[in-house]
């Protein structure tokens, strides 16, 4: 490999570190996932709805569904976590908070850098993040 | 005998695309999803849906298009799941695949985080305000959502068919936001043996594009990497394999805030999600395998058909027309 090849391969450190905190995120979060759906299909942790109930109620619109089943939501289903179903959405959560995970390291990195322009994009990007996971927003619906 | 090998390997791509377009999962499914599904052992729907979403986890890949983009349109179209849920695991299934596929594009220099950062924060931002004014608009009228979908399906394979993205495009003065961004780099191009360097141009145009991106994206549930790779090829002047692994790393960070919305309003139930997530995952590492040795072309070519077909559909279930039953 020459010097030219070398230099274009090369990311940067912010960009390894993203990397290697995706690759253990992803993958334990795939195992939570199976972990968790195996818990809830075999009956081990009986789920809040049940499953058959659950197909006559899918083609019902979320907040029908919601209503007829009793579930909660925004945060809420941190209170069922000992139901089988409920308990699947610490996989879920898994993957979507490994983004904001990734970002604030970034922002480190940044800020040593003083990397000001990207350090406030990134800034940004977690209040966004932040916003959206809170649970302030769509909650209208309900 | 190889020839042969490849001919019967490229038979039974062609076929598996008949068989969800057409018989057995896919029309069952339909019919099944016409009367609601409820007389039918519970594990049928999970497991005939981890199925299907393995065959579509193999085309996607081969098709070069992600998973959502297929997922959205052909699971509301054949199964019984209403458009609230099926939105909720579109972006969980896209968020996944983005986030499985980001650490190897970003370790080979071909994802770039500088890139990604600033149109991620745009795309993001407005992705939840999609997620908002979609799910508004479902309980208004599901049909709403429906027919638009439609029609934004329509218009992405019609993007597919007609655009035409250009391998290394040519920049020759970078604008001065993209220089103030520092949107440039250097990336090595296995094909050519060569590093190639690249910059952006018309980046503030460019960059207003991912406001509508994040509404679309937001809005139905799609991954939105059909729009993400002609806006930074074509218009921003990046380079097609930058461009196409700025792009999927891109959607792990847009997916995400509007996976929140829907996972936050209860869209996401883990009965349909797991299957449909584990599914594609498989489907796309052996669509990965099989790419080295199939025709990617011929299975392009289907996947349009297929989305031409879908968006069609969903036009004709959210108009009410019933004239593709």
């Amino acid at each position: 490999m020459n010097e030219q090849e070398k230099l274009a391969r090369r990311a940067s450190k912010e960009q390894i570190i993203y990397a290697n905190i995706l690759v253990v995120g992803v993958w334990s979060g795939i195992a939570i996932m199976g972990i968790t759906y195996f818990l809830y299909l075999s009956g081990i942790m009986p789920p809040h709805v049940d499953l058959h109930t659950i197909t006559t109620l899918w083609d019902k619109g979320v907040k029908e569904y919601l209503e007829l089943t009793h579930s909660p939501h925004g945060w809420g289903w941190i209170y069922y976590l000992k139901k089988g179903d409920f308990l699947n959405y610490i996989g879920f959560i898994w993957l979507a908070v490994m983004t904001i995970v990734c970002y604030l390291v970034l922002v480190k990195g940044y800020l040593a850098k003083k990397d000001w322009l990207y350090s406030g994009i990134a800034i940004l990007e977690i209040v966004v993040l932040s916003l959206a996971a809170s649970g302030l927003f769509g909650s209208g619906g309900h | 005998m190889l020839n042969n090998f490849f001919n019967s390997l490229n038979r039974l791509l062609i076929s598996s695309i008949v068989i969800v377009l057409s018989c057995p999962a896919g029309a069952f499914a339909a019919d099944q999803a016409a009367t609601g599904g409820g007389d039918k052992p519970w594990w049928f729907w999970p497991l005939i849906l981890f199925v299907f979403c393995f065959v579509l986890g193999v085309l996607a890949v081969m098709a070069g298009v992600g998973g959502a983009v297929l997922y959205v349109p052909l699971v509301s179209g054949f199964f019984p799941f209403h458009i609230d849920f099926v939105r909720g695991v579109g972006l969980m299934v896209a968020l996944a695949g983005a986030l499985a596929a980001g650490p190897g594009l970003l370790r080979r220099n071909l994802a770039n985080l500088r890139l990604a950062l600033p149109v991620a924060l745009i795309a993001s931002a407005f992705s939840v305000v999609g997620a908002v004014i979609g799910l508004r608009l479902s309980a208004l009228n599901p049909n709403i959502i429906q027919a638009c979908l439609g029609g934004t399906i329509v218009g992405i394979a019609a993007l597919l068919i007609f655009s035409k993205n250009s391998e290394k495009p040519v920049v020759t003065k970078q604008d001065a936001i993209g220089m103030a961004l520092g949107l440039n780099g250097l990336y090595w191009d296995e094909g050519a043996r060569e590093s190639v360097e690249w910059k952006t141009h018309r980046t503030l145009l460019g960059m207003s594009m991912f406001i509508l991106i994040g509404l679309l994206a937001g809005m139905f549930g799609l991954g939105a990497g059909w729009a993400n790779v002609p806006v930074l090829n074509l218009m921003m002047g990046v380079p097609l394999k930058v461009s196409v692994a700025t792009s999927k790393f891109l959607l792990s960070i847009t997916d995400t805030s509007a996976a929140w919305i829907y996972m936050n309003q209860g869209c996401v139930i883990p009965l349909i999600g797991i299957p449909s997530i584990v599914g594609l995952m498989f489907g796309s590492l052996l669509g990965v395998k099989l790419l080295a040795i199939a025709k990617p072309k011929m299975i392009r070519y289907l996947v349009i058909l297929m989305l031409l077909f879908s968006g069609l559909k969903a036009l004709d279930k959210g108009l009410g027309l019933g004239l593709l039953g």
